[in-house]
């Protein structure tokens, strides 16, 4: 019954509920807001599951909803997703739900604030996923910054209001030159705000290179791409785990995403033009950035570093312009959202025990958290790519795709296989095993039930993706082949 | 030219302003026989008029436009919608300063008169048809504000304020008057229809009028604040009473709007090429100071100051766009603008207390663990301020931006896009200290009802017309449309 609004659930019941949070939020008793934000954050998720059993392996948009917004300037209210956003959509409810199962007993102020934050931005995210208007893409796009400021600054490390601040102005500009974009592409496709029209809409190399450019600026910093990525350690380190875990496993593939939707097909010949470009700023992700993550004393920044490497795959995948690559960059984002997800998460588990994210002060976790230890080892194999986990298949097909295309880059990329594991694995050894390094570690306490849930799901996710990737494929696929039919023809008149 | 007659059908279409004048003429006898200290009656009775008249003005739309008084006078869509905005904005002003003027024996009649009769020089200007009853409405308001900031008596930062105001007011009126009087050499007349019939027919004087223009558009500029001509704003922003403050900051810009309207877009459109290069440096200027300056700001009055400054310049910068699109736009900006201020200074009166100014923009700090709702509307004003979605203030810049890069200024919407990365960073340094740090000293909240009720619904509007701007859209793009 509710087959034509679905999208619009899914935007708008997380942030109903996240509304009601703070409706009813009090900071003494916050049990009532904890339990209404799961309820909030399930329903969320359930009425996103048709999105995914109802959808055809075709290239259309579905789910669409049409619905007029500000006529004048022909703006509407435009909704649908195709191969690439479904998916992503799912990833971010799932991850919301999580994110509120993980807060529960380590958030004890502003609960209800920090939980409808969460709601909100969940909301919003789908919405900026779901969006098939520009201007409606960019109201989603742009109001997401406001709970992710407020998360970052409030509930953040000791350096949080400077990292809240950095990630704010950094997405800002970036987003404020894309938007000069949508505006021109506005008076070229004579007064439409269609993304799909803009799709459509030939242009000269000259504008195709500016816009190309203009959304460059804002989803590499997004994603986020070698140079601008520097906001990125800051915000992970400084974040709450919940905002660590929603920044790295959700609004880093808007960026990824944003490439697809918008740079290729609106600036075809422009990605052809600049893909050298954009490979080599890749490649310096994946070699350079592995090799800083290598020396890094904080749990949380090595991942973060690591989490700048993996989105390099995705890139790189994006714009060698094969069917393999394409591929490997989706099932990458979906993957990475998983398995980074799930170290934040674990390196939670542990700094709530401790308070300390540096790799120094532990050391033989395996003696007193034998389960946890075996969780965490199992993400960072992920981490690092081993067969059978999802961190596998993105990083395979993606360097398949680049030995179609130069022997080189596969060389370059495929240096990650040893890095990633260096420093992934390094980590794991100093903090997990050898012996207890302090009465602190000695004093652990396993991980409990809820814990265990989060993690367990995770582990389950990142190993049917590993194992049987082929329903993300099937998902996939049409839509990413179209675009490459697409991105062939050339635009320029 | 036909002789006077006063019938009932030629005076009607300023039945709105004679209202306001009659019932603010009445008050002023009024208040001298009430004794209360509080002045109850006189405050109710200066709400009354303003909601009656604003009732008869809202009475006129849908009626046709109509030039009347000799060619002194327009009643059209455009002035109702201004005058209804203007209005609604003052009742709101004195609203919200109910509880401030009380604690500092400032709730006088004469505060309220001379609010009246200010409201009344601004309905003045917006239904001006004559450079001489545009010049009248400007005089009228302005004296009010003058006499209004000067209030204070006992404020050393007031009078100075007062003083200052006073005499770079009249120079800016000097100017103007000086550019009339060219503009009338060069055409002959004053009406405005007229003049816009002699430049669009060529029978002007070509350079003189380009002469007066200068310094038509320096007085306006003086009178809305753009850089270089923004000198008297900081210093009278921080130094009136806050209550003043707002009451110069948010209703007059509708009538400076209209001002502008009237003078460029229907009285000079015959030389819009020209003023359009001078309105773009004014508009590159007012940017770039407004927003540099106001970084290094630590008094929020005077850090709202510079805001008012940029936010002039892009209204400025719908207005260069020189067609009704860019009015529309400008129109949305400005009503979008009243409403933020009302919230931003409100929000002032409101943690203000008897012996406390909270004027300082460290005296937000920790204003989320005190209240959780006044943050959220401050929070909602400063991300609009901001231009950021999903606030009323994102669509009046989207407006005005597309409005703009439709004109060809490709240029002049990076370089607004850039400066309002700046404008973001100052305008997060509130939100910044309400939420994340912890407060200083002690924060109160006026527990008057007035006040309060006032600024959240100001506050959600700002949020609501973010979510829905379209009905306000239709209306502005009606009015300028109906008006050209």
């Amino acid at each position: 019954m509710f087959q034509g609004y679905l999208l619009t659930l899914a935007i708008w019941v997380p942030i109903a509920f996240g509304i009601a949070v703070l409706a009813i939020g009090n900071d003494r008793a916050p049990a009532a807001a904890r339990w209404t934000a799961l309820a909030g954050s399930v329903a969320g998720f359930l009425v996103c599951l048709p999105l995914w059993s109802g959808f055809q392996p075709t290239a259309d948009m579905q789910f669409t909803e049409l619905g007029r917004w500000i006529p004048r300037f022909n703006v509407s209210y435009h909704l649908g997703v195709d191969g690439i956003s479904m998916p992503l959509i799912l990833l971010n409810s799932l991850m919301t739900v999580l994110v509120v199962i993980a807060h529960w007993e380590v958030v004890t102020d502003k609960v209800a604030q920090y939980l409808a934050a969460f709601l909100i931005m969940s909301g919003l995210i789908n919405g900026t996923f779901a969006a098939l208007d520009a201007i409606l893409f960019y109201v989603f796009f742009e109001a997401m910054l406001i709970p992710m400021f407020l998360i970052i600054g409030v509930w953040g490390g000791p350096n949080r209001v400077y990292a809240a601040v950095k990630f704010f102005l950094y997405t800002l500009l970036g987003s404020l030159l894309m938007l000069a974009s949508f505006i021109y592409l506005y008076y070229q496709t004579n007064g439409s705000f269609e993304i799909l029209d803009f799709h459509r809409l030939a242009l000269p190399m000259g504008p195709q290179v500016l816009i190309f450019l203009a959304m460059f600026m804002s989803f590499a910093v997004k994603v986020p791409m070698w140079p601008v990525h520097t906001w990125l350690p800051d915000a992970h380190v400084e974040a709450p785990t919940g905002g660590s875990v929603v920044l790295a496993a959700i609004t880093l593939k808007i960026g990824g995403y944003g490439f697809l939707r918008f740079n290729l097909p609106i600036a075809p010949d422009a990605s052809h033009l600049l893909a050298g470009f954009m490979i080599a700023l890749s490649l310096i992700a994946i070699v350079y950035i592995g090799l800083v993550a290598l020396v890094q004393g904080d749990m949380k920044k090595l991942i973060a570093y690591s989490s700048i490497a993996h989105m390099g795959f995705v890139t790189l995948g994006f714009f060698i312009f094969t069917a393999d690559g394409m591929l490997g960059g989706i099932v990458q984002m979906i993957s990475h959202g998983f398995i980074s997800a799930a170290l934040f998460l674990c390196v939670g588990v542990l700094y709530d025990r401790i308070h300390s994210r540096q790799i120094a002060d532990y050391g033989g976790v395996a003696n007193t958290m034998p389960v946890f230890a075996a969780f965490f080892v199992f993400f960072a194999m992920a981490n690092s790519g081993l067969p059978g986990t999802s961190g596998f298949i993105g990083e395979f097909l993606v360097i398949l795709g680049t030995m179609k295309v130069s022997f080189w880059y596969t060389f370059l990329a495929a240096t990650t296989l040893i890095t990633g594991a260096s420093y992934t694995l390094w980590m794991v050894k100093r903090v997990v095993y050898g012996e207890v390094g302090s009465p602190k570690v000695a004093a652990l306490k396993d991980v409990g039930a809820r814990e265990l849930t989060f993690l367990a799901i995770l582990a389950a996710a990142v190993l049917a993706l590993g194992l049987y990737p082929k329903p993300l494929a099937d998902v996939a696929n049409p839509t990413l082949h179209q675009l490459l039919r697409h991105v062939e023809q050339k635009k320029t008149d | 030219m036909t002789t006077a007659t006063f019938t009932y059908a030629t005076i009607a279409p300023a039945l709105p302003e004679i209202v306001l004048l009659a019932l603010a003429a009445l008050l002023l006898v009024a208040d001298l026989y009430l004794k209360d200290p509080e002045r109850r009656a006189t405050f109710g009775l200066t709400q009354a008029s303003l909601g009656v008249t604003a009732i008869v003005t809202a009475l006129q739309v849908g009626l046709p436009s109509q030039v009347t008084l000799h060619g002194m006078y327009v009643s059209d869509m455009l002035g109702q919608v201004l005058k209804v905005a203007t209005l609604l904005t003052v009742m709101a002003t004195l609203g919200m300063s109910r509880t401030y003027l009380r604690l500092r024996g400032l709730l006088t009649g004469e505060f309220l008169t001379l609010a009246l009769f200010g409201t009344l020089g601004m309905m003045v200007m917006i239904s001006a048809h004559h450079f001489l009853t545009l010049y009248l409405g400007l005089e009228l308001m302005a004296l009010s504000q003058y006499a209004m900031v000067a209030l204070e008596r006992d404020s050393g930062r007031a009078t100075e304020a007062a003083m200052k105001y006073f005499v770079l007011g009249a120079l800016a009126s000097g100017l103007l008057l000086y550019g009339f009087s060219m503009i009338y050499g060069a055409t002959g007349s004053l009406d405005l229809a007229r003049v816009a019939f002699s430049l669009e027919h060529g029978t002007s004087r070509e350079l003189l009028g380009v002469f007066g223009l200068v310094f038509v558009v320096s007085g306006i500029a003086f009178k809305l604040g753009a850089a270089p001509f923004h000198m008297w704003i900081p210093d009278v922003y921080h130094g009136a009473a806050t209550p003043t403050t707002l009451y110069i900051g948010a209703a007059p810009k509708l009538a400076a709007f209209a001002f502008v309207i009237r003078l460029l877009a229907n009285g000079l459109q015959g030389m819009t090429s020209d003023w359009q290069q001078m309105l773009v440096a004014l508009a590159v200027a007012s940017l770039l100071v407004g927003n540099v300056i106001a970084i290094a700001q630590a008094n929020l009055k005077r850090m709202l100051a510079y805001s008012t400054i940029s936010h002039m310049g892009f209204l400025l910068l719908g207005i260069i766009a020189g067609d009704d699109t860019g009015y529309g736009a400008s129109l949305f900006y400005a009503i979008a603008y009243a409403l933020m201020t009302l919230v931003s200074f409100g929000m002032i009166l409101l943690l203000s207390r008897a012996g406390f100014e909270a004027e300082n923009i460290d005296d937000f700090r920790g204003l989320n663990q005190k209240s959780k709702w006044y943050a959220f509307m401050m929070l909602v004003t400063m991300f609009s301020l901001a231009g950021i979605p999903p606030t009323v203030g994102f669509f009046a810049k989207l407006a005005v931006l597309q409005a703009v890069l439709d004109a060809g200024y490709t240029w002049l919407v990076v370089f607004a896009v850039l400066l309002s990365v700046v404008g973001a960073f100052y305008y997060l340094r509130i939100v910044r200290l309400m939420y994340m740090e912890a407060p200083q000293g002690e924060i109160t909240v006026d527990p008057a009802p007035g006040p309060r009720w006032i600024l959240s619904a100001a506050g959600v509007a700002t949020l609501v017309l973010g979510i829905l701007p379209a009905p306000l859209f239709n209306l502005c793009v009606r009015a300028i449309s109906a008006s050209m």
